[in-house]
């Protein structure tokens, strides 16, 4: 009974300070917000690295010609070619399959649409490795590279670029740097990967490429399977011995291409999002704890304020208890209409921040439950001094206080 | 024990000393005071200032500890007692009334009325129900909406009398309460003192004021925290000391 008539006094002084109030919120606020929106990103972000990483191929590593801070530099020096390729497929045990790849930002027509994309010339196994799953129609074939014949499996986002429904599109003629290729299939789309939309890429016959689109024999990288049972540092050693000896490399020399674990990438990617979200969840908790300070300061200011009020209660009867409740209830209500605003403002931000990633939206019952419990726990904290402090109070001094 | 049973004192004092430490010195507000007072007196505490007479209104409204001696209220000696039971003898037996008045502010005189009884723990009805009737009883039931100060000196003093009443105390307790009006308003709160104590309330003022006290039947003078004359010795509370 006497709680409820404390939860209500204690909103009837909110109210009568409401300006004082809000300013003295606005440190919760601000908090709370920043706790759930910070929370809510660091998962999002995480939730999409883990994404990206189930969507990658295997255990694939892969090669790039010339060395990766100078690769703009160097190109054009030392390529790599299928010779590589054939080799590591040979030398290398651990390897399980080896897919070269050939890419370009190529011009591509269809019908009236005009598009620069990014087209790969590979091998038939690439759609397996790499873990692409067929929407419609089928991979080309071994055959189908070795006649350099004029097919192409497209991206999944391609046909809504192009303005075209994808089960229609299965058989038409795309123009790739002038040369009609037919289209065969199209992938699942797999969501962004790292950088550039894959699923924008058109992928043609390597032998088809070389001979049509490149002109040449050179291939950008080779990306190797190992074996699951093989440790990806050991696969790297032994993919490097191999490419060192093709390319006849002394030792002590430097290699002139570059080795990559993408999954590896992706995984120092996952830590610098969780890393980070610690950090900016930790911002945030200070922040809160700044706001409960600025809580408790509001507070004491009330208290001596209202010394006469508290000489009045405990005169009519309040005991210390009574008083502590009142000024602590008070403080907690503070706190918690500040942690309900500052939740509202908190997921909000935190979903149009996700829509712009294009993230789902992370919201959790429990961090909602975590930020509240939060600020109730500030206001527990931060609340008690004043309200010991008033609780304490002489009530014939208190009368007497002006 | 057994002295409460067979002593009729509502208010029964022995002995009672109030020392204060004021830096270096030690100031005596009362000393070795001996007092009874019976159920249904009006009693005037007066005295200049200085005297002691509003450390033995805190003493009598648990509001203080005395340093020494006894102080039995309704039979229960109250030395010794933890700050939560004073507490509780102040909202049960004990109504204030300031010169100051001492309202809230932001209340309404029926929330500043009903205030008392939410500490005794009454359910929200209940203590409407009361806090209108204590007001009624002062005269005030138009003013049950209006907050302090959209009120008169007098008006305020009424709500606070009001709320004194409201818990049905053994004691009305009254500290120079028309101190802060004027004296026409003055001589309406004290006819609302002598209409209460024809009611059979208890009622001890503390004034300085000679025709304030007059309302009373017993005038208490003190003099340097000590009884110089009491004028209602003679008549109940010889029986009872001895």
């Amino acid at each position: 009974m006497l709680g409820w008539e404390m939860i209500i006094v204690a909103l009837q002084s909110i109210r009568a300070n409401f300006f004082r109030a809000v300013l003295t919120m606005l440190g919760i606020i601000i908090g709370v917000a920043a706790v759930i929106a910070m929370v809510a990103l660091g998962t999002g972000a995480q939730r999409a690295v883990n994404e990206q990483l189930e969507n990658l191929g295997g255990n694939i590593l892969s090669v790039r010609s010339g060395s990766h801070l100078f690769r703009g530099v160097e190109k054009g020096d030392i390529k790599l070619n299928l010779d590589d390729a054939a080799a590591i497929e040979r030398d290398v045990e651990a390897a399980t399959a080896v897919v070269p790849e050939t890419s370009g930002q190529i011009p591509i027509k269809m019908g009236n649409k005009n598009r620069t994309v990014t087209v790969v010339g590979t091998t038939p196994n690439y759609d397996s490795v790499q873990k692409y799953e067929l929407m419609y129609g089928r991979m080309f074939t071994r055959a189908e590279n070795q006649a350099k014949e004029r097919v192409a499996v497209i991206g999944g986002d391609l046909p809504g670029s192009l303005e075209t429904a994808p089960e229609m599109i299965i058989g038409q003629d795309l123009l790739i740097k002038g040369t009609s290729f037919k289209i065969i299939g199209i992938f699942e789309p797999k969501g962004t990967i790292g950088f550039g939309n894959r699923d924008e890429y058109v992928w043609v016959p390597l032998n088809t490429a070389q001979a049509r689109l490149t002109g040449n024999k050179d291939l950008n990288s080779i990306g190797v399977q190992i074996s699951p049972d093989v440790p990806m540092d050991i696969a790297i050693i032994d993919v490097e011995r191999v490419m060192r000896r093709e390319h006849q490399i002394i030792p002590g020399g430097k290699n002139d291409f570059t080795l990559s674990d993408s999954k590896q990438f992706l995984s120092m990617q996952q830590e610098a999002a969780e890393i980070f979200s610690y950090l900016l969840a930790g911002i945030a908790g200070i922040s809160l704890i700044v706001g409960g300070i600025g809580i408790m300061n509001i507070m004491l200011v009330t208290v001596t304020e209202r010394t006469r009020e508290i000489g009045i209660r405990k005169a009519l009867g309040a005991t210390r208890t009574n008083i502590l409740l009142q000024f602590l209830i008070e403080a907690m209500a503070l706190c918690l209409v500040g942690g309900a605003i500052g939740i509202a403002l908190g997921a909000s931000a935190a979903m149009l921040m996700a829509s712009l990633a294009g993230w789902s939206t992370p919201l959790s019952v429990s961090a909602i439950l975590l930020a509240f419990g939060f600020s109730a726990g500030v206001g527990l904290i931060f609340g008690l001094l004043p309200a010991r402090k008033a609780a304490g109070l002489d009530p014939i001094e208190a009368l007497r206080y002006e | 024990m057994n002295t409460a049973k067979q002593n009729p004192s509502l208010i029964r004092i022995r002995d009672l000393s109030r020392r204060y430490q004021m830096g270096d010195t030690t100031i005596e507000a009362l000393r070795s005071v001996d007092l009874d007072i019976f159920p249904n007196e009006y009693v005037a505490i007066m005295g200049p200032s200085g005297s002691g007479k509003t450390t033995l209104m805190n003493m009598i409204g648990c509001l203080d500890s005395p340093s020494g001696g006894s102080y039995a209220l309704n039979g229960t000696e109250t030395a010794g007692m933890s700050d939560t039971q004073l507490a509780r003898i102040r909202n049960r037996e004990i109504g204030f009334v300031f010169q100051t008045f001492n309202l809230l502010a932001r209340a309404t005189a029926l929330h500043n009325v009903e205030l008392p009884l939410i500490y005794t723990g009454l359910k929200r009805t209940e203590r409407l129900a009361r806090a209108e009737k204590a007001l009624q009883q002062v005269g005030l039931t138009e003013r049950a909406y209006h907050k302090p100060g959209e009120m008169s000196g007098g008006q305020r003093q009424r709500v606070a009398v009001a709320r004194a009443l409201v818990t049905e105390p053994s004691i009305l307790l009254a500290d120079e309460p028309t101190g802060n009006l004027d004296s026409k308003t003055g001589h309406e709160i004290m006819a609302l003192f002598d209409q209460l104590h024809a009611a059979g309330q208890t009622i001890i003022l503390v004034t300085h004021e000679a025709d304030i006290a007059e309302h009373a039947q017993r005038q208490i003078h003190l003099l340097d925290g000590q009884i110089a004359i009491d004028t209602g010795k003679s008549n109940l509370s010889r029986e009872a000391v001895q």
